[in-house]
């Protein structure tokens, strides 16, 4: 439950960024603000200070001021407030995490469903094409897709997903990870299949659509709801990872991958910059692991029994 | 046994095609811009784009196409960078190669060692105070972004404490074994730490899980009735099967290290492997050199996938004749 309340915490956190930024520190986190000033302690201060040490060339971001109405984290390098770019960061690496898994989820219901319970030829061609997938390594089909997609959008038919959209970070990570939930979901309507029950509404003559919502999907919904939240974790540390690559979330959008990115070049100045995010990750993924493990133990009760946290 | 190694060749022969057919597809056929423009890169010139279009034969049949690139990236061996005009791909990648063996083998000992230590402990002490807090440390070590916790420790080691605590440590880059053993293994291990953290997690908490479920078997109890200690029995008897999970899962994770998955951490540190030239490329968007470390990566753990089966199918009969 504990991982359950973060998590949400952590959502609704994100989710008022656009409160904070125009409400509360009054700032706009997309747009580079050069010359800004901000005043404190009663001193106006320039947001990208002049280097004093060396030759003086270039400039630094404030640092944090800890305080909550104006540049809380300091400042990245084009000038933005770092906090409100990390809550609005947040609302892209959740939306793309959460949506990814869902879609994820679905595709792998109907296509481990399909494979498990009708078996033969969809059961062979969609068990090699998971085996293929699962052969090759996650990131370098996430990265092949992204360069290819990132460049020119997709287009399938009448649909067009621009360049710059959030869907094909979701769509991508969605696809490469169906395998690692369609196969496990297989094995288990194969053994469904051989049980009584089902054999039971074969022989009363049921439909095959009323077999698989009504026998298999209930039977097999505990195996995916625990997938879930360990989808969402995992699927938004690909997305953070991919981010950090710069083929992930497209700027000017922010995403906690893409502002760890920012803050590479500023890692020694201003560290904050990169650690911040770093660390919403984390938070977030650990909520959503225990999350799934405290999903997994209520749905299996001897799992609690064995003693798992 | 020599059928079953004949067998799972066969297969893994089929998937690497498969394999080769998708990247071919990814990058060539993929609906949006002109193949030609995208491998060219940003600043080519009509002349260049006329040039690949002939290379690659794109105005020609799909398996044309296919089959000339497979040419030009395993039998001629001459894809070249149109970004880097003249670089060599293949070369390129084979002399990135020990770089990310190195990396990718030492952190295999580490989190080997530490997973399987943390895992045999938790089980051990299921219940107690330490179990939780090793699992809470699994779980933490898997959410943490690698290229994230690479960072932070290069923060801490080559920032302010570089002049105490860590004057010790090397700057970043790569020294190789065979020039310099002791500098080969300093450079490398803060990179082995960072990289075995998250499979050290991934391992304690499989093994844990494993070892409690074989502490439940009958072989178990039957042990107990024998009067054998706690000791020899987690350690002979459940821990001998819990690691057949862990060797089959180890095979897939180093295969795709190997393969690429490994990038992250290569970056961070500066070590200069193919997760490296992968990023470089990336950043130039320099697509030949991306489809040859994604082909190659992708073979490899193939590869590395049918020589673990095999090893398998060495070790459990069972494997061998289902």
């Amino acid at each position: 439950m504990a991982g359950l309340a973060v998590f949400l915490l952590v959502v609704t956190i994100c989710l008022l960024a656009p409160v904070y930024a125009h409400d509360i520190a009054h700032v706009n986190p997309f747009a580079s603000n050069l010359q800004g000033t901000i005043v404190l302690h009663g001193k106006v201060v320039q947001l990208l200070q002049q280097n004093t040490q060396g030759l003086g060339l270039g400039v630094t971001p404030i640092g944090p001021t800890w305080n909550i109405s104006h540049y809380f984290l300091g400042a990245d390098n084009q000038g933005r407030d770092v906090f409100a770019r990390l809550l609005y960061g947040g609302r892209s690496s959740l939306l793309i995490g959460a949506a990814s898994a869902l879609i994820c989820c679905l595709a792998a219901t109907i296509l481990g469903l399909a494979a498990g319970y009708f078996g033969g030829p969809i059961d062979w061609v969609l068990s090699r094409i998971f085996d293929i997938i699962w052969a090759f390594p996650i990131y370098l089909l996430a990265i092949s897709l992204s360069v290819v997609l990132l460049t020119s959008g997709l287009q399938i038919g009448f649909i067009h997903i621009g360049p710059g959209s959030l869907m094909l970070p979701i769509l991508i990570i969605a696809a490469v990870f169906v395998p690692y939930v369609a196969r496990p979901l297989r094995g288990i309507v194969l053994s469904l299949r051989e049980r009584e029950f089902i054999q039971a509404a074969i022989g009363s003559g049921a439909s095959d659509y009323r077999i698989l919502m009504k026998e298999i999907l209930p039977n097999a919904a505990p195996t995916i709801i625990v997938f879930l939240p360990l989808m969402v974790a995992f699927n938004m540390l690909t997305e953070s990872a991919l981010s950090f690559l710069s083929i992930g979330v497209q700027p000017p959008a922010a995403s906690w991958g893409t502002i760890i990115n920012d803050g590479l070049g500023l890692l020694y100045t201003r560290p904050v910059v990169a650690i911040a995010p770093g660390l919403m990750i984390v938070v977030t993924a650990v909520a959503l692991n225990i999350l799934g493990d405290g999903a997994r133990d209520a749905f299996d009760p001897k799992a609690k029994l064995r003693g798992s946290i | 046994m020599g059928l079953f190694i004949i067998r799972r060749l066969t297969s893994a022969v089929l998937v690497m095609f498969a394999i080769s057919v998708l990247v071919f597809l990814i990058f060539f056929a993929t609906p949006g811009v002109d193949p030609a423009a995208r491998i060219a890169g940003r600043s080519a010139t009509p002349q260049i784009v006329a040039q690949i279009r002939h290379e690659f034969g794109l105005d020609r049949a799909l398996p044309i196409r296919y089959g000339l690139m497979m040419d030009h990236l395993f039998i001629k061996q001459d894809l070249s960078s149109y970004v880097n005009i003249g670089d060599r791909v293949v070369p390129q990648i084979i002399s990135a190669a020990p770089v990310t063996l190195s990396l990718v083998l030492g952190a295999a000992v580490i989190w080997l060692l530490v997973g399987v230590a943390g895992g045999v402990v938790a089980a051990a002490n299921r219940g107690k105070f330490i179990d939780p807090l090793i699992m809470f440390f699994g779980i933490a070590a898997i959410s943490v972004p690698a290229y994230w916790l690479g960072e932070v420790v290069n923060l801490i080691t080559q920032s302010k404490l570089h002049s105490s605590i860590f004057s010790w440590v090397p700057s970043s880059g790569f020294v190789s074994l065979s020039a310099n053993p002791g500098q080969w293994a300093l450079h490398l291990l803060f990179p082995w730490l960072t990289l075995a953290a998250l499979y050290a997690g991934i391992y304690a908490r499989v093994l844990r899980a494993e070892l409690v479920n074989a502490l439940n078997e009958d072989y178990v109890r039957t042990a107990r009735a024998k009067g054998l200690s706690e000791r020899r029995i987690l350690l002979r008897h459940a821990l001998r099967c819990s690691l057949i999970s862990i060797v089959s899962l180890f095979g897939l994770d180093f295969g795709a290290l190997i393969g690429g998955a490994a990038l992250l951490t290569e970056v961070v540190f500066g070590l200069p492997g193919v997760g490296q030239l992968t990023y470089t490329s990336l950043q130039n968007l320099d697509l030949p050199v991306i489809m040859g470390c994604v082909m190659y990566g992708a073979f490899f753990v193939v590869l590395a996938n049918a020589v673990v089966d095999v090893l398998y199918a060495f070790l459990d009969p069972r494997v061998r004749l289902a």
